[in-house]
Order: structure tokens, then C-alpha cells, then sequence
């Protein structure tokens, strides 16, 4: 019984091995891919290189306070600010050469500075988009409102404008007729409070005055940010996850060879040499299944062999977990083939229908897009295909770097679908082609 | 030694084989001769366990095949139709494929192989790629891959279609030599002269029916005519130029079964050569028609197709 069963694998590696659309399609292909999207969704995780948003600075006032804001921007890290005319920015952020571009427009200052106490109409900053980005947009937006109010409210509190502005302030709540007398009370008792201060720090400037309010009013807070991944200074991969991706799509289309290449054998006089011989079928298909399994195991070790040596992508979580995880998604694979094989009437019509299955379940799995960026509820519908597992498996024991425990669930799913699809395929497997 | 009755097989409304039978002794060659379609290869399916029949039965050696792992079904070799053959490998390497599947390997396999390529006449080109065989070394392979397990049945599926006149004759050496093996051979085929070269007895299948089961004497004896002789005439018209030849008058002469003219060559289908074609030649010499070449013709099986079926085997 070993004798055929083992020859009929090696026959299925041999052929594998001397057929070049194959070798092209289980590695040329995904290598090249799996190297461009890695690339392109941030490299090797070195994060001190990440691309920072090119933003556009129009300052039509040039006042101190609106100085000062331009200051403060250029010194984001984030952010690469240059300064430009309204129409260039605009046609800039039009082309996509900008991604956002933030115009101050004339007495942006004084209007900041009234409206900073007083019930004056604020001042606008018109900020330029491009549509695509939006998620760049709101992370400049904000980091522009710390910035603005750091500048109008050191100003306020230590510029000569600011001074002046207190008191003009003062002497408007003074008038006011609409303020309740309580409130105006209060408005009044701190522009006082506000104007002694300045008084005080305009006397002792070289006093060491250089805490507190000198500053302006500055977030209570700072960002300490940290990708978190299992370990320390392991770090965000890019190339892991494309590699991840790409594997899986093109492994499962080596699977669907198999299908196809099943119904061209019983087409042809192969199959009925196998059969005339005196073994089982399930000899037959599982000799098939054994080999698909093979096969769709080394693909998968060789490409990631690949990322590594040329991306530096390593297996930072569990080798047995890599390796248990890649074991189970080669037996799946296989079973797919085998299911494969069982519909479509031709071959030709079995290999449209299985392609367009496959890249279905292969986006589903978070391989093209990673399944982070996937809507919170749809994130929870994956489960049911194969692929998510398969991802989800190998970027645990991939770039995050997590223990064998990680894989247990992803190797006992995709190990469970193999059953369901090998299953399924032995029950309707036809064995005499129609004619 | 393999004993086939009744085989019924239908795909659909299509009756593809319906009530095939034969038997074949030891050493004997059947020849199932019927044009494309006829049901020939779907028969040889049967016999091999491949197609389960709808009704009849197959025996091997007294016995019927008990499913797919039956060890009675090393006695038979199958020779598909199309060529079975792994066309990236080389011919070695398919070759001890098929080998294993029988079980074999190391050296036993080692020396079937090389019995079967020296049989063939390919032991020099064992480590090519199949693909760079022409046809005819194709089929050659596709035979010798049925040898290995040395079966004492062998089911050939038209094993010469598409291959050159040269490579035909080695392939019927290799047949020849295989039958003074004392080997059991089931030939299939719309070529009747190979069937007439080869098979000691002939089936005739046409829509899946025998029309014909008998040894080649016995099929001959079916035909209204055994004998034809053939003339080839310098000039259809008589000594007068005005008139043609008139058929129905010589098939009026006692001893005449038929006359046909065809592209300047008639034939006459007669009882007795020795008496009939002195006369036949006086009568043509008698009405001025001039002749420069005569031969005598067996009739053949394509004729038998002819009358059994009144279509030609080939546009059947
Ligand atoms: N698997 C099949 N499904 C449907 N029809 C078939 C099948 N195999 C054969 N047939 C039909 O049965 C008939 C006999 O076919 P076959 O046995 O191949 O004839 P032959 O070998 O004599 O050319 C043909 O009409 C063919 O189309
Ligand atoms: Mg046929």
C-alpha cells in the first residue's frame, strides 16, 4: 500500500517542480507582490522613518500671535509645514502634492485676542483638505487647536498685544449692558487679575518668570506613544503582514490547481490507468491531498523564508506555533483542492467559478487590506472563512510576536474547515467524467 | 480465461453498450472492431472495473472484480485510448509510477521496466521527457506502461490511432510477440485491417450492439462474395465509342454475383475464380473493351461492415 501511495506523491512534487507556471505562481509572483505591499504599508516598522504629513502654512496676518503658530506647527514631528500663498496651497492640496493646508487670515490675532475672554465673534482658520485623507485632516486639526491656543493664550498673558487686549477687554465688559451683574463681576476680577499679571511680569522679565502662565495655556498632558506588540522592541512589520496576505491568496490558488488538475486527469487516460489498478479510491484522492499538503507547507515556508532574509521578517512569536499554524492552513488548503475538484462540470467553468470563491474569502481574510482597518462588524463576520484564520495565525506568531497559545485556535479552525471540505468533497466526488 | 456477458451501459437516454459478450481463451486475440462511438472504449471500461456496468457481468479467471482494490485486477493491463502518460516527466520516471501502483519497486521494478522498454524498443531513450517523443514513441510508451506488472490480459484501446505507418507495424511486432507470449488480447479498433491482421476472432459493435461475433472465415462467409476481380480498363466504351460498358450484362453471366466500375476499375464479385475470369476477360475482349491490368481482391471486413451495417467504418 506504501509503495503506490508514495509514488503517487512524489509524482504530484515532481510535476509541481517542472512546471514553470507553477513555480511562478507559488513564488515569483507572491514574492513581488508580498515585497510591494509591504513597502507600501510601511516597511519594516521603523517607525523614526514614517512618512510625516506635508501640510501648507498661509499666515495672511502676521501678527505675533499668528507667528507663534506657524512656530509651534514646524516644530510638530508629524508634520512637514511649509509656508505658501493661499492659491498655491489650494492648488497644491488640489494635485495631492499637500495633504492639508491651513490659511490665517488678516487680524486673525486681534479677533483671537478679543474673543479669548470677551464675547466677540471668533476668528476662522480655513483648513484646505484633500478628501482622501481624512484621517490626516483630523490629526492636524488637532494638533492645530493645542497649538493655537498655546499662542493666543501666551500672548494674552505676557505679549504687548495681550496687554493691550486686556484692557480693551476690560473696558468692553465694563460697558456691557447684556452680562449679568454677577457675571460681570467675575469677568471683571480676572481681566484685573490678568492685567496685574502682566504688569508683575512685564517688571521682572528676566525674573526666571519662565514657568506657568509665560507659556501660554499648554495641554496638561504629553503622549509617551508605544507600538505594543507582544514583546519589547519587536516592532510592526509590514512586509509580515503582506507576506501573511500574499501567501495565502496564492497558496489557495495552488490549491485550486489541484482541483482542476484532478478533473483533467479523469478526462484523460491517467485516471483510468490509476484506476485500473487495484487501489482504493481513497488512496487516490488522499495521495492527492497529501501532496496538495506538501506543496502548499513549503510555498509557505519559502516565501516567508524569503521575507525574512530580504525584509528581515522573523517569526518573533512561537517557531512550533509558525510552523503548526502553516501545517494547518497546507491541510486546508488541500481539502479545498480536493472540494474544488467536485464542482463545475469542466474544468475551464470549476477553475472561473473556484478563482472568484477564493479572492472573495482571501479579501475577507484581511489579506489584501489588513483586518484592522475592517469595520468593527465586519471584523466579526470573518470568523466564518478560513483566510481570517490563516492571517489572523500567522501574524500572531509573525510581527506580534505571540506564544504557541496564540495558535492554537487559528491551527484547531483551520484544521476543522480542512475536515469539512475534504469531507464534502469525498461525498460528491464523481469518478467517471461526463461525456 | 475472461468471460464477458451481456454488458449494458447507458449514459442518460444514450444505450452506449447494449448486450455486449464475449470470451476469450488464453492466448486468443478478440478484436472489437466498430467505428467512433460504437461503444468499444466504454466495453474495455467495463472489463477493466472502471465503469460499473448497469447489467451483464465480467469474469476474470471464473471470478468477478470485488471493487477497486481487487487483486484479480493485476491480471488485466489497460492501454487507454488517449495516451496515459505524465508528459513532463521523463519516460522513466512515469514509467516506475506506473510500476508502483502495482506494487512494484527497487529492482523488481527496475527489471520490468527495462523488459518493457526493450519490448517496445525504447531502452535508449529512457531519460527523455516524454514530451519530446514523437507520436508513435508516445504510443509506444503508452503500451509498454500496461507491461510492467506482466498481465495476462490485455485490454488495448485503439493503441495505434494517429501514429505513422512505420510505427504502427512496430507497435504490431510488439503485439505479435506478445501473443506468442500466450497473452490474452482484446484489441479495439476502427481500422479493419489491423483487426484482420491480428484478432483470431472479431466482434463487430455498431450503437453499442454486437452485429458480427466470428472468427475472420467465419465473417467472410457472411459476405454475398469473397472473391472480386479487378480490371482495369483502358476505355470504358465499347470497340464502337458509342456506348458503355453494360454491367447488367455481365451480371447476367452464370457464376457472376455483382460488377461495379469505379475510376476506370471494375469489379466482379464472382463464385469461382478459376472458371469465371477466362470468361469474364473473353466477354470484355468480345465488346472492344481493351484492358492493361488485372488482379484478384479478397473481399474485407470494411465490406462486411458494409453489408452488415450499409455504412462504411469510417463515416459511420
Ligand atoms: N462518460 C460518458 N458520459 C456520457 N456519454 C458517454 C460517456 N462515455 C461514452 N459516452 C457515449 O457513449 C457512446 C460510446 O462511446 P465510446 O465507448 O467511447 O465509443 P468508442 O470507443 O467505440 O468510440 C458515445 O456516443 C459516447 O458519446
Ligand atoms: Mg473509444
Amino acid at each position: 500500500m506504501m509503495i503506490p501511495f508514495r509514488a503517487l506523491v512524489r509524482k504530484d512534487v515532481q510535476l509541481f517542480f517542472v512546471d514553470r507556471r507553477a513555480l511562478l505562481m507559488s513564488f515569483a509572483i507572491p514574492i513581488a507582490i508580498g515585497s510591494f505591499f509591504g513597502y507600501v504599508l510601511g516597511g519594516a516598522g521603523d517607525q523614526a522613518n514614517q512618512s510625516k504629513i506635508p501640510v501648507l502654512m498661509v499666515d495672511q496676518d502676521r501678527s505675533a500671535i499668528s507667528q507663534e503658530i506657524v512656530k509651534q506647527l514646524s516644530g510638530e514631528k508629524a508634520l512637514d509645514v511649509k509656508t505658501s500663498t493661499p492659491s498655491e496651497a489650494r492648488a497644491a492640496v488640489r494635485k495631492g502634492t499637500a495633504t492639508v493646508a491651513v490659511i490665517i487670515p488678516p487680524n486673525f490675532g486681534q479677533a483671537a485676542g478679543a474673543a479669548f475672554f470677551g464675547p466677540e465673534q471668533k476668528p476662522e482658520i480655513a483648513v484646505l483638505f484633500d478628501p482622501s485623507h481624512a484621517a490626516e485632516r483630523s490629526m492636524v486639526t488637532g494638533i492645530l487647536t493645542g497649538d493655537v491656543m498655546q499662542a493666543v493664550s501666551k500672548e494674552m498673558f505676557t505679549g504687548q498685544t495681550g496687554r493691550e487686549m486686556v484692557k480693551d477687554s476690560l473696558a468692553q465688559v465694563e460697558q456691557s449692558q447684556g452680562l449679568a451683574a454677577e457675571d460681570k463681576k467675575t469677568l471683571e476680577d480676572l481681566l484685573r487679575s490678568v492685567d496685574r499679571w502682566n504688569q508683575q511680569s512685564g517688571q521682572s522679565a528676566s525674573g526666571g518668570l519662565s514657568s506657568g502662565l509665560s507659556r501660554g495655556l499648554t495641554m496638561p498632558y504629553t503622549t509617551h506613544e508605544e507600538a505594543v506588540t507582544a514583546r519589547r522592541n519587536v516592532q510592526y512589520n509590514g512586509y509580515a503582514h503582506a507576506f501573511a496576505g500574499m501567501v495565502v491568496q496564492f497558496v489557495l490558488f495552488l490549491g485550486i490547481d489541484v482541483g482542476i488538475g484532478l478533473l483533467q486527469q479523469r478526462q484523460r487516460g491517467l485516471w483510468k490507468r490509476f484506476r485500473a489498478a487495484p487501489l482504493s479510491r481513497g488512496l487516490l484522492l488522499g495521495s492527492r491531498a497529501v501532496s496538495a499538503a506538501i506543496l502548499a507547507f513549503l510555498v509557505v515556508q519559502v516565501n516567508f523564508l524569503f521575507a525574512r532574509l530580504v525584509f528581515g521578517v522573523r517569526v518573533e512569536g512561537s517557531m512550533a506555533g509558525f510552523l503548526g499554524v502553516s501545517a494547518a492552513f497546507a491541510v486546508m488548503t488541500a481539502g479545498f483542492g480536493m472540494l474544488v475538484a467536485t464542482i463545475g462540470k469542466t474544468p475551464e467553468a470549476t477553475r472561473g467559478l473556484s478563482i472568484f470563491a477564493t479572492l472573495i474569502v482571501v479579501m475577507l481574510g484581511g489579506a489584501w487590506i489588513p483586518m484592522f482597518l475592517f469595520p468593527q462588524w465586519l471584523q466579526k463576520l470573518t470568523v466564518i472563512v478560513p483566510t481570517r484564520w490563516a492571517m489572523d495565525g500567522l501574524e500572531a506568531m509573525t510581527w506580534r510576536g505571540l506564544g504557541l497559545e496564540a495558535a492554537v485556535a487559528p491551527i484547531a479552525v483551520l484544521l476543522l474547515f480542512a475536515a469539512v471540505f475534504g469531507g464534502l468533497a469525498v461525498a460528491r466526488f464523481r469518478w467517471e467524467a461526463e461525456g | 480465461m475472461l468471460e464477458v456477458d451481456a454488458l449494458k451501459k447507458s449514459y442518460g437516454a444514450l444505450v452506449a453498450v447494449n448486450g455486449v459478450s464475449l470470451h476469450a481463451a488464453a492466448g486468443e486475440t478478440i478484436g472489437l472492431l466498430g467505428p467512433n462511438g460504437a461503444g468499444k472504449t466504454t466495453t474495455v471500461s467495463m472489463i477493466a472495473g472502471l465503469v460499473r456496468p448497469d447489467s451483464g457481468s465480467v469474469r476474470i479467471e471464473g471470478r468477478t472484480l470485488a471493487g477497486d482494490t481487487d487483486p484479480n485486477k493485476r491480471r488485466i493491463g489497460l492501454v487507454p485510448q488517449d495516451l496515459a502518460l505524465f508528459d513532463e516527466l521523463t519516460a522513466q520516471a512515469n514509467l516506475e509510477l506506473f510500476a508502483a501502483l502495482y506494487d512494484l519497486d527497487g529492482a523488481a521494478a527496475k527489471r520490468a521496466i527495462g523488459e518493457a522498454l526493450e519490448l517496445v524498443g525504447l531502452a535508449d531513450r529512457t531519460n527523455d521527457r516524454v514530451k519530446n517523443y514523437s507520436g508513435g514513441m508516445k504510443r509506444r510508451l503508452n503500451l509498454a506502461a500496461a507491461l510492467l506488472h506482466d498481465p495476462q490480459i490485455l485490454l488495448l484501446d485503439e493503441p495505434t490511432v494517429g501514429v505513422d505507418p512505420q510505427s504502427r507495424n512496430a507497435i504490431f511486432d510488439n503485439l505479435e510477440v506478445l501473443k506468442q507470449r500466450g497473452k490474452t488480447l482484446v484489441y479495439t479498433t476502427h481500422y479493419m485491417e489491423e483487426a484482420e491482421r491480428l484478432c483470431d476472432r472479431v466482434i463487430i459493435i455498431d450503437h453499442g450492439k454486437v452485429v458480427a461475433d466470428d472468427t475472420l472465415q467465419g465473417l467472410y462467409r457472411l459476405l454475398p462474395v469473397t472473391n472480386l476481380l479487378a480490371v482495369e480498363l483502358d476505355d470504358t466504351r465499347d470497340g464502337d465509342g458509342n456506348d458503355g460498358l453494360r454491367l447488367n450484362e455481365l451480371q447476367a453471366l452464370p457464376g457472376v454475383r455483382s460488377a461495379k466500375l469505379e475510376a476506370g476499375t471494375l469489379r466482379v464479385g464472382v463464385e469461382d475464380l478459376a472458371t469465371e475470369t477466362p470468361r469474364i476477360l473473353q466477354w470484355l475482349v468480345e465488346r472492344g473493351h481493351l484492358y492493361h491490368h488485372v488482379a484478384s481482391e479478397r473481399a474485407d471486413l470494411e465490406t462486411v461492415f458494409l453489408t452488415l451495417t450499409g455504412r462504411s467504418l469510417r463515416d459511420a
